[in-house]
């Protein structure tokens, strides 16, 4: 299952939620706002970090371009995907989960 | 103009709704129950999960009258008698699920005496096999 989060976690806590739902060995892609999470050096970073050993994390390139987020900032173990990519994943994992 | 036939036949799969938000502060809530509904029109198996703030629809004694918006709690009470029914009739191929997570409900201070129908109550871990195993999620 393809689990897409696009709300920041300093907004809402649908990553928090996934995280906790979502089930081990999944993928998370962050898209729009959602985005905000793979950054590194934030109070939200840590759940990021920790996820990355049980999940596949991914994150929408075109959305961190748009808001000005460097991918020399993302956190280790996050994969920059396009729009492309995403239809992959889509395809790849059979479902989405879309975490609002 | 061209006549769509949907070849539903033979069809079914397991939806799983994911109700996450309060009712009334947005429309999400109702939004998730009007396709509850059209799952049951179309005798499909539906998970009707309620997390984090959605375990607050279930609330039992909502009263909207005074901010004039219409109460939609009964409704939960129609989806229990769909599941009811689906349960004992052997002829009617559906099975439905009204989970709560363990999590979510303890964080709320709430027990399931607070809520208008009967759920089953699973943990996160749980729950994530369930949504995993469903063919299709809507989220809410």
């Amino acid at each position: 299952m393809l689990h897409t989060v696009n709300k920041s976690p300093f907004d809402r806590n649908s990553m928090e939620t996934c995280l906790r739902l979502a089930k081990k060995g999944s993928a998370i892609l962050l898209i729009e706002d959602g985005v905000i999470a793979a950054m590194q050096g934030t109070i939200q970073s840590a759940n990021i970090e920790n996820a990355t050993d049980a999940f596949d994390v991914f994150v929408m390139g075109p959305d961190l371009k748009a808001r000005g987020l460097s991918e020399d900032n993302l956190i280790d173990g996050v994969k920059v995907v396009d729009y492309s990519g995403f239809v992959d994943l889509v395809e790849e994992r059979g479902s989405v989960n879309a975490w609002l | 103009m061209a006549e769509f036939e949907f070849e539903t036949e033979g069809v079914k799969k397991t939806f799983t709704f994911m109700n996450r938000k309060a009712p009334y502060g947005t429309i999400y809530a109702l939004e998730v129950l009007e396709t509850v509904l059209i799952t049951a029109a179309f005798e499909q198996h539906a998970n009707i999960v309620f997390v984090d703030d959605g375990v607050y629809q279930l609330k039992s004694g909502q009263d909207t009258a005074a901010i004039n918006m219409k109460n939609f709690s009964p409704t939960y009470g129609i989806i229990e008698m769909e599941k009811e029914d689906a349960d004992e009739d052997e002829d009617i191929d559906m099975n439905w699920r009204i989970i709560v997570e363990k999590e979510s409900l303890e964080a709320r201070g709430l027990t399931t005496d607070d809520f208008k129908v009967d759920v089953e109550v699973l943990s996160a871990a749980e729950l994530a096999d369930v949504i995993d195993a469903s063919d299709c999620v809507i989220g809410g």
